[in-house]
């Protein structure tokens, strides 16, 4: 049957009828070339096609990927939504009350000539009206406007220099152009550990043969003379080493013209161990077919591979059978991880040593392996042989009986070392969580690896601090009651510990995972919500996607990183997935969101693109809303004015202009804008915590821009009725007056909201009211068009500027004065960098200001690393609790404290984001 | 940033880095340099300082105040004479039944109003009608015209969006069409001081655009008001519509339930305590829906009309801005705020655990 496991395909094939030839060929997934795979180097092939179209493996495991929508696209639906009930409320109440002044006032207006008999259908026409009148209130315009900014954040990217790796040339790239917002609001990040934290660049630095420890001084066992010195002198264990290092793999050496050899591996390890080998003079040279030609000392040695026991991720260990051609002697030889090599070795064998040698590396954060050797007897051979051949050629459950087989032979072995291989972190990791931490982000290290070497690397990269700053705690156990009692300590301890200052952090492997997934989620999910740290060892690439799943449905925005094939799965899952274009391919980077070259590009992928993006969304939508619903309020204030008749004030060549031009450029231009530069960003990593909470576009700010646009609206409405009243009044007129009022109202709402001006916005902003008059003076030459000389009339009048000055004032003099005051009595974090920005300049760095801080204060200061971190609730909450008003715009009166959701504080602390 | 050392400076990498540079050289895809594309473009960020947000507000203030005083001033002199006239009209024994007055076409209309003025008035003096509760911007009213009927005199078949007054019982079209036509306002005044008569210049009182460009020179009227249901004045049908000012100006309708329009100006200068004999035909009906009619003179200067809000609002408007000024000064000197001050970011000033 076709599945989606691209690791295995079962199958026999009989190559002649049964008549002539009985004979069972197995076949796996060796055999098997997958979609738009190439074969190359080959005069000729033939095959069978075994699976077409959707019933290929990569058919069946192509998902359908889920649209991923933003946070903030969803806020900007639910805001629109709310704006779409209110417009409906308007129409009905406009409508009726329409409807009843036309039947009690209207027919008495004898010159609107209103029949007194009309059809039934009459009654609709007025709510019908007013819908018209407000159908602007939903900004069409918006939805342009957030395609057009977000294509730029997502080319900000691919253009910034400083997320070029140089290394492997590769620019950062942003596949997905419409979630640069989201960025801004990670709040869990997995990662995979190979090859995302580290280089995944394999390098052979350290053994253990037999008693004796090579590399420790020196660091490179490859240079240490004394193994040297053991291999010139032939010692018959280093030998053996050196012979599994070279022959117990699927290396491939290809002889290039130039004479010298190069190795074509699948496992980096392998790689790193035969080119090891060959620094030490036992040089793989050829391998054809069974045949693999090893050069030892200027010796040519022969050895016939018999058999491969592959590697599998449950038997953690492969083994060879080769025959020596000089000697006839049939080895075993055997890799693997110690816990699968050492219990296999002969009885009586004391492995102390090398279990004290595996502890060691991997304290060192190596990587390591066992090496094991075995002569066999051929009749031994003989048989296993065929129950090999059996089991390989078995179609149900054939990889379990393979590893069933592979265990007979795997037995009694001679350990003969242990070697460590070291996979460096790459640069910058450290750095890059201690920040992302910092501002509030959880990390989570999904791996295949062992537990200890992924203990030593979160180590290493300040993922978990030691004891006693930090706390590992271990869910383990390999029955489901052990893991639940396990999973239970571990509840207990995070929910008592969680107001203490210290890192907690847990432990969990795949097994117990695997029990903990399908039996406990729910006291999973408590745990995956009080701890911000969590290292998952072992795990498959579905439990990757599993957790993350798990996590999004707690509703945490997710970033999953990673660079291998293995990542694909949680990084489609993911809210955003990042792809490192690495060493293990592309494929984690095509099927992810965003590729970068290197870990360290997160934090400015994070902290300066998905900030900045977040941010200007923030406003961008906003303000869209804004100024849709101050020409719609307009409208409305009018209709009263106008027998609630449903007239429009403003023309349509107006209105239509007034939102795809007038308001819309200026606006655009806020994707220049900066309210903190990167580097105070980069210092100040906590500030990201406004993004992740959604302070800046949530139900209050809205109501904030909701406010401001009735009271510009009333302003403007009034100070035109007013200045333009009595002998003034004329309709094409004072619709110009109101509508020049609404467009120098909004030049001054962005300047004011802007954070930064480049000489692009200040074109934009002051251009664009320039072009008003332009564009109207141009309308108004047009004889046949209604506004035929009306605006070189008012451009005449004296009382046209006054007024417009004074709409300007009384509209922004409250906003101004309002923003002031909170800007420094009652400032958001953000004000408060700015004005540190301002008054220190750019020049000061985190530690001075740490320093700054002990001594200013005086009191215990906790590093900040600390500080964010450890309960969520904590977190969120002096933010709020500080500044109430921070999430709100200025003119946010206390009306709209009906926007605010009640405060329901329970223990979970999700809650606190809604405000 | 130190990123870029660290990625080149591993020591295991050095051999890749050298050969990623070398390639870079040749084939790099390194993102052109280039402020924009790096959002580096040089940018001023203004931020809200007290010493700037306090001289904002005291500059608009000193800006606000003169403006306003300069424009109550002019208000002020314009000198405006008001005369309600629709209640004084109507015969005594009728004011309880105005409706039958004003639709009854046999009970003369005509009617005298004396007018004192109370200060000197200059020339030229506007004489304005003015409509309360008229509503000209009815959606209904506003939209029943059709411009290029006005303007050619071939167009006068296009009725379109002139229901209910499109064309005539037999079908004929009715130029100009519209409810806003046939709604024209028909009172009449004549003005005398003492003896003398005091003509009322009518010419040019509508928009010279309207009557070049909207209201053409050989469209002439046809039909109008010859349906059984007669709305305002009738026009002339020899006179084209381009002369019709009281027409023009009737179709340039207000945007506001209470609107004064053009009557004529009178280019005599009154003096104080001058009396103003009107005699009137009171002949528009606004009993029917309550409205009120009133009879205004007025002179003009460079603001307009007898209008004190711009004046009084610039006035309040800028106190009201000097005194946050020394509000905002007072605030920051007792309660001062050091600029930035890191002690006010909350996560520095809860230290976790407490």
């Amino acid at each position: 049957m076709p599945d989606k496991d691209i690791r295995r395909f079962d199958a026999n094939i009989r190559l002649f009828p049964p008549f002539i030839d009985n004979d069972i060929c197995p076949l796996t997934i060796n055999n098997t070339l997958l979609q738009s795979c190439y074969l190359r180097n080959t005069e000729w092939a033939c095959g069978v096609a075994v699976y077409t179209g959707n019933e290929t493996k990569l058919g069946m495991s192509s998902g359908v990927p889920e649209p991923k929508l933003t946070a903030m696209d969803a806020m900007i639906d639910k805001l629109t939504g709310a704006i779409f009930l209110f417009q409906l409320t308007v129409v009905v109440v406009l409508g009726s009350a329409g409807n009843v002044w036309k039947d009690t006032e209207a027919h008495k207006q004898w010159y609107v000539k209103y029949d007194y008999d009309e059809p039934w259908y009459q009654i609709l026409v007025i709510p019908l009206r007013f819908e018209l009148l407000c159908s602007i209130m939903i900004p069409i315009s918006i939805k342009v406007s957030l395609d057009f900014v977000k294509s730029l954040y997502a080319k900000f990217i691919d253009w910034d220099e400083e997320m070029y790796d140089l290394e492997n040339n590769t620019p950062a790239h942003a596949a997905n152009t419409a979630i640069s917002e989201d960025l801004g609001q990670v709040e869990y990040i997995l990662t995979d550990k190979t090859g995302t934290l580290t280089e995944n660049k394999m390098i052979f630095r350290k053994c253990c043969v037999g008693d004796t420890f090579y590399g420790n001084e020196c660091g490179d066992a490859l240079r240490d003379v004394e193994l040297l010195n053991a291999i010139a002198n032939g010692s018959p264990h280093v030998i053996k080493f050196l012979t599994v290092m070279t022959l117990c793999n699927t290396v491939i050496p290809i002889k290039s013209p130039s004479g010298s050899i190069l190795y074509k591996a699948q496992s980096q390890d392998e790689d790193a161990l035969v080119n090891a080998a060959a620094n030490l003079h036992m040089v793989l040279v050829s391998k054809n077919g069974n045949n693999a030609e090893i050069h030892f000392n200027r010796r040519m040695i022969q050895y016939e591979i018999l058999d491969i026991l592959e590697f599998t991720s449950d038997r953690k260990r492969m083994s060879v059978v080769v025959l020596d051609c000089q000697s006839g002697k049939i080895i075993l030889l055997s890799k693997g991880a110690d816990e699968a090599i050492l219990p296999c070795a002969y009885s009586g064998r004391q492995t102390k040593t090398f279990l004290d040698a595996v502890d060691k590396y991997a304290q060192l954060g190596l990587r390591t392996l066992c090496f094991g050797w075995r002569e066999l007897e051929s009749e031994e051979y003989t048989e296993w042989s065929r129950s090999f051949k059996e089991a390989n050629s078995a179609l149900n459950d054939r990889e379990w009986k393979v590893a069933e087989v592979c265990e007979k032979l795997e037995h009694s072995l001679e350990i003969l070392g242990v070697s460590a291989i070291e996979d460096r972190l790459q640069g910058g990791v450290p750095e890059t969580i201690e920040i992302l931490r910092q501002s509030g982000i959880n990390f989570w290290m999904l791996t295949g690896d062992k537990q200890s070497t992924a203990i030593q690397i979160a180590l290493l990269c300040n993922l978990i601090s030691s004891e006693p700053k930090g706390q590992l705690l271990y869910i383990n156990g390999r029955t489901e009651d052990e893991v639940a009692r396990s999973l239970e300590r571990v509840l207990r301890t995070m929910r008592i510990t969680s107001s203490e200052p210290k890192e907690l952090a847990f432990v969990v492997d795949g097994w117990a995972l695997e029990i903990i997934l399908t039996h406990y989620t729910e006291a999973f999910t408590e745990l995956a919500v009080l701890s911000k740290t969590a290292l998952c060892c072992r795990v498959t690439p579905s439990q990757k996607a599993q957790l993350v799943k798990l996590l999004k449905s707690c509703d945490y925005r997710t970033l999953a990183i990673g660079d291998g094939g293995n990542d694909v799965r949680m990084i489609q899952q993911a809210d955003i997935g990042v792809g490192i274009s690495g060493r293990e391919g592309l494929q984690a980077a095509r099927a992810a969101d965003y590729s970068i070259g290197k870990f360290r590009f997160l934090k400015r992928l994070i902290l300066v693109h998905g900030r900045y993006s977040y941010n200007r969304t923030a406003f961008l939508s906003q303000y869209s809303f804004y100024k849709s619903l101050l020409i719609c309020f307009i409208q409305i204030l009018f209709s009263f004015l106008s027998g609630i008749a449903g007239t429009s004030l403003f023309n349509s060549v107006s209105l239509m202009a007034y939102n795809v031009f007038y308001t819309s450029i200026p606006v655009l231009t806020t994707i220049l804008d900066k309210d903190l530069s990167e580097k105070t960003v980069m210092q100040n990593p906590e500030i990201l915590l406004y993004c992740q909470a959604g302070r800046l576009l949530n139900p209050s700010t809205f109501a904030g821009w909701f406010g401001r646009s009735l009271y510009h609206a009333i302003v403007i409405f009034l100070i035109t009725i007013h200045a333009y009243a009595n002998e003034k009044s004329e309709m094409e007129e004072l619709s110009m007056v109101a509508l020049s009022g609404s467009i120098w109202l909004q030049a001054f709402v962005v300047t004011l909201e802007m954070n930064s001006f480049t000489f692009v916005q200040l074109l934009a902003i002051w251009g664009n009211c320039i072009a008003f008059y332009v564009i109207n003076f141009f309308i108004s030459s047009i004889p046949s068009s209604g506004m035929y000389t009306i605006m070189f009339r008012l451009c005449r009048q004296p009382s046209y500027w006054i007024s417009l000055v004074l709409i300007s004032g009384v509209g922004m003099g409250p906003v101004l004065a309002l923003k002031y005051f909170r800007y420094t009595y009652r400032p958001s974090a953000i004000n408060i960098l700015q004005k540190a920005e301002r008054s220190r300049g750019p020049m000061y760095t985190l530690v001075n200001l740490e320093s700054q801080l002990r001594s200013d204060k005086g009191n215990m200061m906790v590093p900040i690393s600390t500080t964010p971190v450890k309960n969520k609730s904590s977190v969120y909450e002096p933010l709020l609790s500080d500044s109430p008003m921070a999430s709100r715009r200025p003119l946010a009166s206390s009306s709209f404290d009906i926007f605010q959701p009640t405060h329901s504080r329970t223990s979970h602390p999700r809650n606190i984001k809604a405000n | 940033m130190n990123s870029h050392a660290a990625g080149t400076s591993n020591g295991g990498s050095g051999d890749a880095g050298g050969a990623g540079a070398g390639a870079a050289r040749r084939n790099t895809r390194m993102p052109k340099y280039s402020k924009f594309t790096q959002q580096e473009l040089p940018a001023c960020k203004p931020i809200l300082t007290p010493k700037w947000v306090v001289s904002v507000f005291f500059i608009v203030g000193v800006i606000f105040v003169p403006i306003g005083v300069v424009s109550l001033l002019a208000a002020r002199d314009v000198v405006e004479i008001i005369d309600r006239y629709d209640e004084a009209c109507v015969p005594g024994n009728m004011t309880e039944n105005k409706l039958a007055y004003i639709q009854n076409s046999s009970i003369p209309k005509d009617c005298t109003r004396t007018l004192m003025v109370t200060k000197d008035m200059k020339q030229p003096i506007f004489v304005y009608y003015q409509l309360d509760n008229f509503y000209q911007n009815h959606r209904r009213y506003v939209k029943s015209r059709n411009d290029a009927q006005l303007r050619d005199p071939s167009k006068a078949n296009k009725t379109s969006a002139c229901e209910p007054e499109k064309t005539t019982a037999d079908g004929k079209p009715i130029v100009p069409c519209g409810l806003i036509a046939w709604s024209l306002f028909n009172d009449t005044y004549i003005f005398a001081r003492g003896n003398e008569n005091l003509t009322v210049d009518k010419k040019h009182i509508s928009w010279k655009s309207d009557r070049e460009h909207k209201f053409g020179k050989d469209v002439y009227p046809s039909n109008f008001q010859n349906g059984s249901l007669i709305g305002g004045a009738k026009l002339d049908p020899n006179i084209s519509l381009s002369e019709q000012e009281d027409l023009i100006v009737w179709m340039r309708t207000a945007a506001l339930p209470t609107f004064r329009k053009l009557y004529g100006r009178i280019y005599v200068d009154l003096k104080e305590n001058d009396n103003i004999t009107v005699r009137l035909s009171n002949n528009y009906n606004t009993y029917s829906f309550g409205g009120k009619k009133k009879l205004v003179l007025s002179t003009a200067t460079w603001l307009g009309g007898k209008n004190d809000f711009l004046g009084y609002t610039y006035l309040i408007v800028g106190g009201l801005c000097i005194f946050l000024a020394f509000a905002f000064t007072l605030l920051y000197f007792i309660k001062p705020r050091k600029l930035g001050d890191h002690n006010y970011l909350s996560w520095n000033r809860h230290p976790a655990g407490r």
